[in-house]
């Protein structure tokens, strides 16, 4: 067992990445994710790699692009106004079919918004961030020690597919620190990448990385390809956590940071004798719809807790399809719900309000 | 029977889709022939960018990256940071270089990013059927400015290499046009030093082609090649502006 | 829960509210525990207020975000009002005397006033006031082991601050006999 290290969020995150092999990391200074491109800055260099602050987001995106094409692990990093804005550049990688990695520490939105932690760009990530049909592998860690291993989850599922993957993180996340371990070094095989454009040498025919399909018909048919592609992963890689879900009456639905607030409300609704329980997306999409699922017919309730006005309740609400009540509360803005909020919520709906 | 005219190697079989008077096609061929010259095809990696010339991933022999609008020099920064020992270029024209993507290019040619761009500047985005660019000239009538561009309201056309030229990271900056064969010889040599530039790691080279575009200047191929002459070369002299290779360095 | 500790520091950007926090919660890595550290950040850290969360817990810690601490440490009388009627009852506060003149009124809590700030400067160690205070707390709560909290002020003092160690154990020590 390697040591026990207690360490921020963000910088943990960027470490984990140095040890996945990402040794391209692209960014621009925003709050509050600076601390891994800071990380990065002190730690590429001594490892051969490249750190580089771009004029923009959407620069650091493209050179994101522009690495990965070339078939190494990249990374950039930003919190959500820059997540936006680098919102072209993902649309390209994802319809390029690259793997890379991009880090949202979210803040408070729209507009400039606020820095405190938020989860109100879930919508962005699972839905439409970019133009364009295609998807992300969205991952949603809440502790600093999924904040590390969901760097090497992201990587290989990405590569593995093809597709872009975002870990969906925030302020409260990347600025808390916890203990945390970092897994012992594996000697990975470094994946294939016949596709990448690094010169042909002679030696295969040249490799194209382009976007731009001109004919419907055959932008359809690799539109299609990609969509099989997503339904493997929808079937393969969807991940969720359970918590005190044998015997639950009512269900929380959180993710991230708010799963940790709801999972201390779940604890005290149990010792007052609520049959409350847990469900914890851990990959936000593909959406762990098997999970819910298998729990809607022994259940009486679900409710969805988040830092926004309500955006994964949708998903929910279509895998429960009217069978059982879904609910919702949230605080939104950068405001951290309170697990005695949330109690109360869980008590009003097992009919137990004091 | 000797041959004494063939196609790069570089270059593919695709018939280009380029307008009749177009320059596109011969400045495809000057960089085609420069990678032939420079043995370097199976070590490139081109970056084509949005405008006419978005097919240029079709025309090249070499691997090809095809960028989002202006984006290119972010691009092919990505690549060359992953890939410092092989060759990089940008083909772009002027409305992504020069209007959306004029951060990414000063921001690349100030970093002395050692990459080689080739700028096509025929004052007039071409693709989407010829709107006002940041290089159309005072006056110039285009489909955004029907009155001719009215310098009050649209400003100034931009002269690249002048701005490029006074950034530390530029290795060079030249202008060059290919309306006669002296004129095609020199944006040759030009663009082979763009190349060796890289080779030699000498930073951000960029050569800008003054280019015709006889579609969207309403004019017959060869009546736009003296529209060229007439407007475009006294506005954007000929010559090269920055050259660290040179005695002195600049001209 | 059972066994855990909710351990809220405020004061003023400058008084060392992080890196108490952080000595706090090396000591939990120290002994084994599960921990959590919240900073507040932003704009406010800059010379205006600054807060940091600490969770000391024997399971996997929910919300890290301390609203309802056990133990208040306030540094500023801004910080105290703030948070006096939060502390739970029969909870902790310590109070840097020095810096607040007013006394918690609540009597279902116990609290500690120590001429932290005061004792600080009168034996040239600054920057400690708030270490004193944890070394009171220590002495209090015991809210690790010896050896932890020793081990603490190594670990988050770098090699190359080594001069700072010296201060900061005399000030825990001075804290525990105070």
């Amino acid at each position: 067992m390697a040591e026990k290290v207690l360490m921020k969020g963000n910088e943990a995150l960027a470490e984990a990445a140095i040890q996945c092999g990402c040794r391209h990391y692209f960014g621009y200074p925003i709050t509050p994710q600076t601390e891994v491109a800071a990380y990065m800055s002190k730690r590429l260099p001594k490892e051969g790699g490249v750190f580089l602050q771009a004029e923009s987001e959407i620069a650091a995106v493209n050179m994101v692009l522009g690495a990965t094409s070339a078939g190494v692990r990249a990374m950039t990093s930003s919190s959500s106004p820059g997540i936006s804005l680098k919102s072209e550049g993902v649309s390209y990688i994802g319809g390029s079919d690259l793997p890379a990695l991009i880090i949202n520490v979210q803040r408070g939105g729209p507009g400039l918004g606020g820095i405190q932690p938020s989860q109100s760009d879930y919508w962005q990530a699972t839905k439409a961030l970019g133009h364009g049909d295609f998807q992300l592998f969205v991952l949603a860690p809440s502790t600093i020690q999924e904040m590390v291993d969901f760097v090497s989850l992201a990587y290989e599922v990405g590569e593995k597919y093809r597709v872009p993957a975002m870990i969906l993180s925030d302020g409260m996340l990347g600025q808390m620190m916890e203990p945390v371990e970092f897994p012992q070094k594996k000697d990975e095989p470094a994946a294939e990448k016949p596709w990448a454009t690094n010169g042909h040498k002679g030696q295969r025919k040249k490799n194209i990385i382009n976007s731009l399909y001109i004919q419907p018909e055959e932008l359809e048919n690799l539109i299609k390809e990609r969509y099989e592609r997503y339904e493997k992963i929808k079937a393969e890689e969807q991940r969720a956590e359970e918590f005190m879900m044998d015997d639950a009456d009512v269900v929380v639905v959180a993710f991230g940071a708010s799963s940790r607030v709801s999972r201390s409300a779940v604890m005290q609704a149990r010792a007052e004798g609520i049959k409350a329980g847990l469900i914890r997306p851990i990959t936000l999409w593909p959406f762990p719809d098997k999970t819910i699922e298998k729990h809607v017919d022994h259940t009486k309730q679900f409710l969805c807790v988040e830092m926004n006005m309500g955006q994964m309740v949708d998903d929910v609400r279509l895998v429960v399809s009217g069978r059982k009540p879904v609910s919702f509360f949230g605080r939104t803005g950068g405001v951290i719900p309170t697990p005695a909020e949330v109690l109360d919520e869980i008590r009003k709906l097992a009919g137990k309000e004091n | 029977m000797a041959v004494v005219f063939e196609k790069p190697k570089a270059l593919s079989d695709v018939p280009f889709h380029y307008c009749p008077g177009c320059t596109h096609g011969i400045v495809h061929r000057l960089v085609a022939e420069v990678i032939d010259e420079l043995g370097v095809e199976g070590n490139t990696v081109g970056v084509a960018s949005v405008g006419c010339s978005v097919f240029a991933y079709n025309y090249f022999n070499c691997d090809m990256v095809q960028a989002a609008h202006g984006r290119a020099p972010a691009v092919a920064t990505g690549l060359k940071r992953a890939l410092p020992d092989n060759v990089i270029f940008t083909y772009q024209g002027d409305g992504d270089l020069a209007a959306i993507g004029m951060a990414e290019t000063v921001h690349a040619a100030t970093r002395g990013e050692n990459i080689t761009v080739i700028f096509i500047n025929n004052a007039i985005y071409g693709m989407t059927g010829g709107q006002m660019a940041p290089t159309s000239l005072p006056g110039q009538v285009t489909q955004t400015s029907p009155y001719g561009r009215d310098v009050k309201t649209a400003g100034y056309p931009i002269r690249v290499c002048e701005l490029l030229s006074t950034l530390s990271g530029t290795a060079l900056a030249q202008r060059v046009t290919v309306d006669n064969v002296a004129h095609v010889r020199e944006a040759k040599k030009a663009i082979k030093k763009g190349f060796e530039n890289q080779i030699n790691k000498r930073g951000y080279s960029i050569i800008e082609v003054v280019s015709t575009c006889p579609t969207n200047w309403g004019l017959s191929p060869a009546e736009a090649v003296n529209w060229l002459r007439d407007n475009m070369l006294p506005y954007y002299p000929l010559g090269v502006y920055k050259d660290v290779t040179a005695e002195g360095g600049q001209q | 829960m059972a066994n855990t500790l909710n351990i809220l520091l405020a004061g003023f950007g400058g008084q060392g509210i992080l890196f108490a926090g952080k000595t706090i919660a090396y000591s939990g890595l120290l002994d084994g525990k599960e921990l959590s550290w919240l900073p507040s950040y932003g704009p406010e850290m800059r010379g205006g207020t600054c807060n940091c969360s600490v969770v000391l817990s024997d399971e996997s810690i929910g919300s890290p975000l301390v609203t309802t601490p056990d133990v208040l440490i306030a540094m500023n009388r801004p910080s105290l009002e703030k948070f006096v009627d939060k502390v739970v009852p029969g909870g902790t506060i310590l109070v840097d005397s020095s810096m607040i003149d007013i006394k918690v009124e609540r009597t279902d809590v116990n609290v500690y006033y120590v001429d932290a700030t005061k004792i600080a400067d009168e034996n040239n160690m600054h920057s400690c006031a708030i270490i004193i205070l944890v070394g009171k707390m220590f002495k209090e709560l015991g809210f690790c082991s010896k050896e932890a909290l020793d081990g603490a002020i190594q670990k988050v003092i770098p090699p190359k601050k080594a001069a700072m160690l010296e201060l900061n154990q005399k000030a825990l020590e001075i804290g525990q006999n105070a």
